[in-house]
């Protein structure tokens, strides 16, 4: 049950606790033990809406920044990437494999927002030895969901 | 001024159109229609079986392939026949590849019906098996299979409509509209009636993958002693959600299958050779696009008959295809009054029961080839409506 119930919620956090238990064959009980379990393991760590930001004519840009960080002895890119976790400008942090080390997304107000952000706060770390900044200029699917364009129903109404 | 009364066959001139035609037109015209009408998968075909058919394309196979359809797509065909329902078809002789479904009935109609013979139809079912046996100079004789026996059909029902006319029985299962399904108990009890006549069995298997409730689909060229009076039809567009590809086959003893080919030879030369490569790509490596679909459809299935309880709308758990087939005996509607004004008081688009047979006087199809949000909003506007009546 853990691994549909987690797949709906992925596919939308907003079902019901009714709808769940319809969908699965369970009871609400049930779904509802289910999900406080996974919330207390940690496996479960936020339910957020999918916004298109740009359809709402709000200041809205976000930026990909890849770090060249010199890992310290014992902790390796622990302490950088928590302290960077830290900024509510930062939207998500990943260790990566590959030229660069760190993958954080940044968002803010402006364009000039974004990059103040990344010279002040991000450059100025000490182990942290690079940065570059890429801004997203149009977003089409985030978090498994289409932002654009509409999907049509072109089956029509009725078939036998 | 011609007079085409004149000049058209009689037979066809005389087949009644679709009983639900003014639905389709009506609407059509409305704004805002949220329909749980239709009958195809709201999936896109699985990406590597449309790359398949493109791969074909760029590679210039464009030409007709053999009547039979290509070779490898039959032995894959016979592969997955055996290793999902049990039943052996040796590829070149046994196998079939047709127009969809569709094709493989109608040509097996006419290879096995004579004018003046017997086909047993079950109903509620499928709107074109009638017409199809009657185009074939057939007479159909209609089973009302019955709610409380979960409209499946039963050996009571099948000894009582047999004659000495009786040539053809159709066994549409799992069921078009009604989602029922036969099991291996039901199916025997049906073959202990067969097995000393010369009955040819068509079993109409489109919705075998669309099996829900633990219960596999068991094909009854499967039961003892019926493999060599079956014809087997199946096909690509509800497993493989492929309806617009045209594709399904025919299975069935080779001294039958010589015949349908015959037909489809003369008919149709060969199935879409796009689709056949598509189809060999399908049953390769689709398993698991496949029971994705079906976990979603189970989900969507269970949403839907609960919703349908929950607004006082009885509604048997069906157990195949992709419908739920409600009774709105408690409103005291018939069903075309009922799927009128839920039509034009909430916008909501489901299908009078009676458009599949006599029998399907009290209940409505509701298709759960939809997004659960779709399906959600259509019945909580169905549960509005059962209450203002």
């Amino acid at each position: 049950m853990k691994n549909e119930l987690l797949k709906l919620l992925s596919r939308n956090a907003r079902y019901t606790v009714e709808e769940l238990a319809d969908m699965m064959g369970k009871s609400e009980e049930d779904v509802k033990n289910e999900m406080k379990a996974l919330e207390k393991e940690g496996i479960i760590r936020g339910y957020k809406a999918v916004i298109d930001w740009e359809k709402l004519d709000a200041a809205y840009v976000s930026a990909i920044v890849e770090l060249n960080v010199v890992p310290k002895a014992d902790l390796g890119f622990e302490e950088v990437a928590r302290r960077i976790m830290a900024f509510h400008e930062v939207e998500s942090v990943y260790l990566m494999s590959g030229v660069y080390d760190l993958n954080v997304v940044v968002k803010g107000k402006t364009l000039q927002d974004v990059a103040r952000f990344v010279a002040r706060e991000l450059a100025t770390i000490d182990s942290v030895t690079s940065t570059t900044t890429h801004f997203v200029m149009r977003r089409y699917k985030e978090m498994d969901v289409e932002l654009c364009p509409e999907k049509i129903d072109d089956r029509g109404q009725f078939w036998l | 001024m011609i007079d085409y009364s004149k000049v058209l066959n009689p037979t066809v001139t005389e087949i009644k159109p679709s009983g639900i035609r003014k639905f389709f037109d009506i609407a059509a015209t409305m704004d805002d229609v949220i329909s749980l009408g239709v009958g195809e998968p709201d999936f896109q075909t699985p990406w590597s079986i449309r790359k398949a058919g493109i791969d074909s394309l760029q590679s210039g196979r464009t030409k007709y392939t053999s009547n039979g359809g290509i070779i490898e797509l039959r032995r894959e065909v016979s592969r997955y026949l055996n290793r999902k329902y049990n039943i052996e078809y040796e590829p070149e002789k046994e196998i079939l590849i047709t127009v969809g479904g569709s094709e493989a009935i109608d040509a097996c109609v006419r290879a096995v019906v004579s004018a003046g013979d017997e086909v047993i139809i079950p109903q509620p079912s499928y709107v074109c098996y009638e017409p199809i046996t009657a185009l074939a100079g057939g007479v159909p004789v209609i089973i009302e299979t019955k709610a409380e026996d979960g409209f499946k059909l039963t050996a009571e029902q099948l000894r009582a409509a047999i004659t000495p006319k009786t040539k053809l029985l159709i066994l549409p299962y799992p069921c078009n509209p009604t989602g029922a399904i036969m099991e291996k108990e039901d199916l025997e009890k049906i073959a202990e009636v067969l097995r000393d006549t010369n009955i040819i069995v068509l079993s109409d298997e489109i919705y075998s993958e669309l099996t829900f409730g633990g219960k596999p689909h068991v094909s009854i060229a499967s039961v003892d002693g019926m493999w060599e009076r079956t014809v087997t039809v199946n096909g690509f567009s509800k497993s493989f959600s492929m309806t617009g590809w045209r594709l399904g086959f025919a299975c069935g003893p080779r001294d039958i299958m010589s015949q349908i080919t015959k037909i489809h030879q003369f008919a149709i030369m060969c199935a879409p050779t796009t689709s056949q490569f598509a189809a060999i790509e399908a049953l390769k490596n689709c398993d698991e696009d496949v029971k994705n679909m079906m976990e979603e459809y189970n989900q969507r299935r269970r949403l839907m008959v609960s919703g349908f309880n929950k607004i006082g709308l009885v509604c048997r758990e069906p157990k195949g295809a992709f419908y739920a087939f409600p009774s709105i005996e408690s409103t005291g509607m018939s069903s075309e009054e009922f799927c009128e004004k839920l039509l034009y008081t909430k916008n909501v688009a489901v299908v009078p029961g009676t458009a599949f047979g006599k029998g399907g006087e009290g209940f409505i199809r509701a298709s759960y080839c939809y997004s659960v949000e779709h399906i959600r909003e259509a019945i909580r506007r169905i549960g509005e409506f059962v209450k203002e009546i």
